[in-house]
């Protein structure tokens, strides 16, 4: 280990206890909006440990999430809240590998396909499964956990995240990654196990976004399977690893942060209006950046230095 | 019972039928994999409601304004916002993740449009909604006419493909996207065309579902997920497993409805698409899809 990398974990851990310690000085509003960013930012840097170096597109991130948020409802008066995570957690890895052993051998687009309609499937399913079997619709959640509470255990996940994304670029399991994402025959014919790779990668980024979806559940208080499935938190994951660019480690983290806020701030002003502006940025992020703002700070930069 | 669940599933499935002809034009000859698509069936569902119940205009005769509506959006779409990216595109890959991400976005820009023009609750209205006695059992007259327009609209496109010039050139590009200029095809165009009757058949299949099914701004997920799976059971490009595909899951989705829960229909449809990609990812009808 370098002087260079010892100094930026430390200067990482500095920057997560000062996170830590913001709700002792900023007012409730902060850490609402501090949760719903920092769950935002594991959202996007989970998405992005998967969809950035394999480059397939995963449009089933409010699945996990949901998976997660609803698993919580289902058992947070029967079970004590560490089991309740861990369930939540098994359930979404056992879902991920599902869909990762379905799909992930094929090409990439049947992924896709797979992963767009598989939040609507499981809402209906869990819904049906209400309406039929228990014959209630809607759960409450009553956990003794505090606002700042969620703040730190998502603090807490985030640096697990940024742990295991920046650990795996580092490893033997890294470089395979990135031959996968340049050229998948090559990275077969040097010998790589593809599918299992992907699948493992699929299944680590699953079980986060999931417990991301666990461990705010207890803000809605009242939850129901349209609520926790809203396809639109799929769509903000996305836009916002594209935004920072999915395959570097700061990237979601770059994107998450300004369009959070954007957001927030757009469905305040314009809540009827909302999904048309995000479906204007989203276009335009494609058109105009198609590889991240920091790739293109990048090359420009580059080019600048070439001149 | 039973004579009435397949005669509803065969008319269920010629509209899955002709949707899935349509998105399998598009992604197997033009190369876009377009997520709006259930949001195009949707706005042509919303204007024959609003053609019926505003004007009395008959779904039939809105099918003259939504199917060249729908050709003309298609038109304009694949020309402003996929041309761009067919041109920036390195590799197929890159097109088609490209692809996705930006109608991921057109999604979301039409279903908003819908939104706040009609709102989130469910539509519908009533047109034809009289029993006709086929073989013995009640059908209702607007789903008749549904299946219908869907095998004039299907067989009619099926003909236009398979014995005009015309048609054989979008099947080469659909073959061989990289020879078809060889012979003097013009894939660009090619392309634009049949994305363009793709948005044509989505809106006619809108049009159709109006006639018998309650919808929702939102609905169009569910739609463009059913003619991926019926495209992908049918092998991408080949619009006559598309037609048989779309058949086949009509029959299964109202066999589960009818016999098991009409909840259980989307659950249904995915069984089967996880049973193709386990066995027969190329299609039921042979022929890889790459």
């Amino acid at each position: 280990m370098t002087a260079r990398t010892l100094l930026g974990l430390a200067f990482a851990g500095l920057v997560l206890i000062a996170l830590a310690a913001l709700p002792f000085f900023a007012g409730p509003y902060a850490v609402t909006l501090m949760i719903g960013m920092t769950g935002y930012v594991v959202l996007a840097t989970a998405w992005g440990l998967f969809s950035g170096p394999t480059r397939y597109v995963s449009l089933a991130t409010v699945a996990f999430f949901g998976i997660g948020a609803y698993t919580v409802g289902v058992l947070s008066e029967t079970l004590p809240y560490p089991l309740v995570l861990l369930v939540a957690a098994l359930i979404g890895l056992a879902v991920a590998l599902v869909v990762g052993l379905s799909t992930l051998r094929l090409a990439g687009v049947y992924f896709v396909i797979f992963t767009f309609g598989l939040a609507e499937l499981i809402r209906q399913v869990v819904t049906w499964y209400e309406v039929n079997v228990t014959g209630t619709l809607g759960r409450y959640i009553f956990l003794p956990v505090t606002p700042e509470g969620i703040y730190w255990q998502l603090l807490a996940l985030a640096a697990a995240t940024f742990l295991i994304s920046w650990g795996i670029g580092r490893t033997r399991w890294g470089l395979a990654l990135k031959v996968i994402g340049d050229d998948e025959v090559v990275a077969s014919h040097c010998g790589i196990d593809i599918t299992r790779l992907k699948l493992a990668l699929f299944a680590t980024s699953a079980v986060i976004i999931t417990l991301v979806g666990a461990i705010q559940a207890p803000r809605w208080t009242y939850i129901e399977p349209s609520i926790v499935f809203n396809p639109t938190i799929s769509f903000l994951t996305l836009i916002m690893a594209l935004l920072g660019g999915a395959d570097r480690l700061w990237g979601p983290l770059l994107g998450a942060i300004p369009l959070f806020l954007l957001f927030e701030w757009l469905s305040a002003n314009f809540p009827n209006h909302y999904p048309i502006i995000l479906g204007l940025v989203f276009i335009a992020i494609v058109f105009l950046l198609p590889k991240g703002v920091l790739a293109a700070l990048e090359s420009r930069l580059g080019k600048g230095g070439a001149k | 019972m039973l004579v009435t669940a397949v005669l509803s599933g065969l008319v269920l499935g010629g509209t899955y039928a002709l949707l899935a002809m349509g998105l399998t034009l598009q992604y197997g000859i033009a190369r876009i994999m377009n997520l709006a698509y259930g949001e195009t069936i949707i706005a042509a569902a919303f204007l024959a409601y609003v053609l019926f119940t505003g004007s009395s205009v008959n779904p039939v005769l809105g099918l003259l304004a939504a199917v060249p509506l729908g050709f003309a959006f298609g038109y304009f779409v694949y020309g402003l916002m996929m041309r761009p990216l067919v041109r920036r595109a390195r590799s197929r890959e890159n097109l088609e993740i490209d692809s996705i991400l930006a109608t991921f976005g057109l999604l979301f820009v039409l279903q908003g449009v819908m939104l706040v023009l009609f709102g989130s609750n469910y539509t519908s209205y009533s047109y034809l909604n009289v029993g006709v006695n086929v073989l013995g059992t009640n059908i209702a007259a607007n789903r008749l006419l549904a299946f219908l327009l869907a095998i004039v609209l299907g067989g009619g496109l099926y003909l236009l493909l398979t014995r005009t010039l015309w048609g054989t050139a979008l099947r080469a590009v659909a073959v061989s996207p990289g020879s078809a200029p060889l012979v003097g095809i013009d894939v660009d165009r090619a392309a634009r065309f049949a994305f363009a009757i793709g948005g044509a058949l989505a809106a006619a299949g809108g049009v159709a579902i109006s006639m018998y099914q309650t919808f929702t701004a939102t609905a169009g997920v569910v739609f463009t997920m059913k003619a991926l799976i019926v495209v992908i059971m049918g092998g991408v490009g080949n619009v006559l497993g598309a037609l048989l595909s779309g058949l086949m899951l009509g029959l299964v989705e109202t066999f589960v409805a009818t016999y098991l829960d009409p909840g259980l229909t989307l659950a249904a449809t995915y069984l089967i698409f996880l049973a193709i990609l386990l066995w027969r990812p190329a299609g039921l009808f042979g022929r890889a899809a790459r």
